[in-house]
């Protein structure tokens, strides 16, 4: 049976909506201990402007944060810190792993430095560069507002399989280690 | 106002075992840690040394021709005078203890604390002697030489948060 809508009503589901909401206002909480703290200065400045992305608003308390960047490097004293912040903010929550240093260690593979925030914490993005450009950084909340648009976040349910993996726009060249998982992946060019 | 060679000469007349060396125009004092309290205090406040600039160690394991183990480095300058001595005190293990100058010098506390810290070196007397830098449950001294570059696994004993938990 047929239902008659005007033409200004579009019909959808609540998770998209939620999502459409959620994604265009994303509040960064900026974890920043390094130079690339500057960089997210500086993308939250006026020159490139995250406003134009509806993540503009940095706040300093993780209750009122739902986008954690972690920009540079952390220390082993540091790490349960940043974890209490992760756990102090509210559902729905993502982060992202700016710099080399906050995703792999980078030059620092030393006894203080934790080599990659996401052996201890999750991490949604990350964004390479030794620091990224603001650029890089917007490019990371753009894939990160589709990843939300595409994944949801009612019921908890987000991030969790692989099907949903497989639509990270940032990801989709990259191979994702796991046995299960290679099988399942097109493959590219080669037999 | 006393010149340092002169400074030195006394030094070396009154307490024992004290040694002498000059490097770059620097004048350096090596001090056995039983004369170190004193002599420390004679510098003080019989030559105007007013000022502990910085107290730092070495480690010379697996240093070339390096007879001693650990060489603290006590800094002083005197203000009044613009002079500089260098007191180096030589330690070696089982018995890495100094007395602690944070009687003569207040400043001496959190540098004393960070010799701890990295060397594990023990300074009796101190009001608060506790790690500064590092964690309270870190095990080892790191700058040490004999200790690894990448850590003993220190960095990885954390929960790790998933999802679910947090």
């Amino acid at each position: 049976m047929a239902i008659e809508l005007p033409e200004n009503v579009v019909v959808s589901k609540l998770d998209s909506l939620a999502n459409w909401c959620r994604k265009n206002s994303l509040w960064p909480m900026p974890f920043a201990t390094a130079c690339c703290g500057i960089e997210l200065m500086a993308t939250g400045a006026s020159r490139h402007d995250l406003a134009r992305f509806g993540a503009e608003v940095f706040r300093f308390s993780p209750r009122q944060c739902d986008l954690m960047i972690v920009a540079g490097r952390v220390a082993m004293k540091m790490l349960p810190v940043l974890q209490r912040i992760w756990q102090q903010m509210h559902e729905p929550k993502w982060c992202i792993s700016m710099g080399a240093c906050a995703s792999t260690g980078g030059v620092f593979d030393t006894y203080a430095v934790v080599q990659g925030i996401d052996r201890f914490i999750p991490v949604d993005m990350y964004v390479p560069g030794c620091p990224p450009r603001p650029e890089q950084l917007i490019q990371a909340i753009i894939d990160l507002q589709d990843k939300i648009q595409a994944e949801g976040t009612i019921e908890g349910r987000e991030f969790t399989t692989f099907v949903r993996q497989q639509r990270k726009r940032a990801l989709m060249e990259l191979p994702i280690i796991g046995a299960s998982q290679i099988r399942t992946l097109p493959r590219q060019g080669v037999n | 106002m006393s010149m340092l060679s002169e400074i030195v000469t006394a030094l070396k007349d009154r307490f024992a075992d004290v040694a002498d060396s000059e490097f770059r125009g620097q004048a350096r004092l090596v001090v056995p840690p039983l004369h170190c309290l004193s002599a420390m205090r004679c510098l003080k406040n019989e030559y105007g040394f007013d000022m502990l600039v910085d107290i730092t160690c070495v480690d010379y394991l697996n240093f070339r021709d390096a007879t001693d183990r650990f060489g603290l480095v006590y800094v002083l300058a005197n203000t009044e005078s613009n002079l500089r001595l260098i007191v180096r005190v030589m330690l070696n293990e089982p018995d890495l203890a100094v007395p602690s100058v944070t009687p003569l010098w207040e400043g001496a506390n959190w540098m004393e604390r960070e010799v701890w810290d990295m060397f594990g070196i023990r300074f009796e007397g101190h009001p608060d002697l506790r790690r500064i830098l590092l964690p309270e449950e870190f095990a080892a001294h790191p700058l040490r030489k004999d200790y690894p570059l990448q850590g003993r696994g220190e960095r990885h004993n954390f929960p790790v948060l998933t999802r679910a938990e947090a």
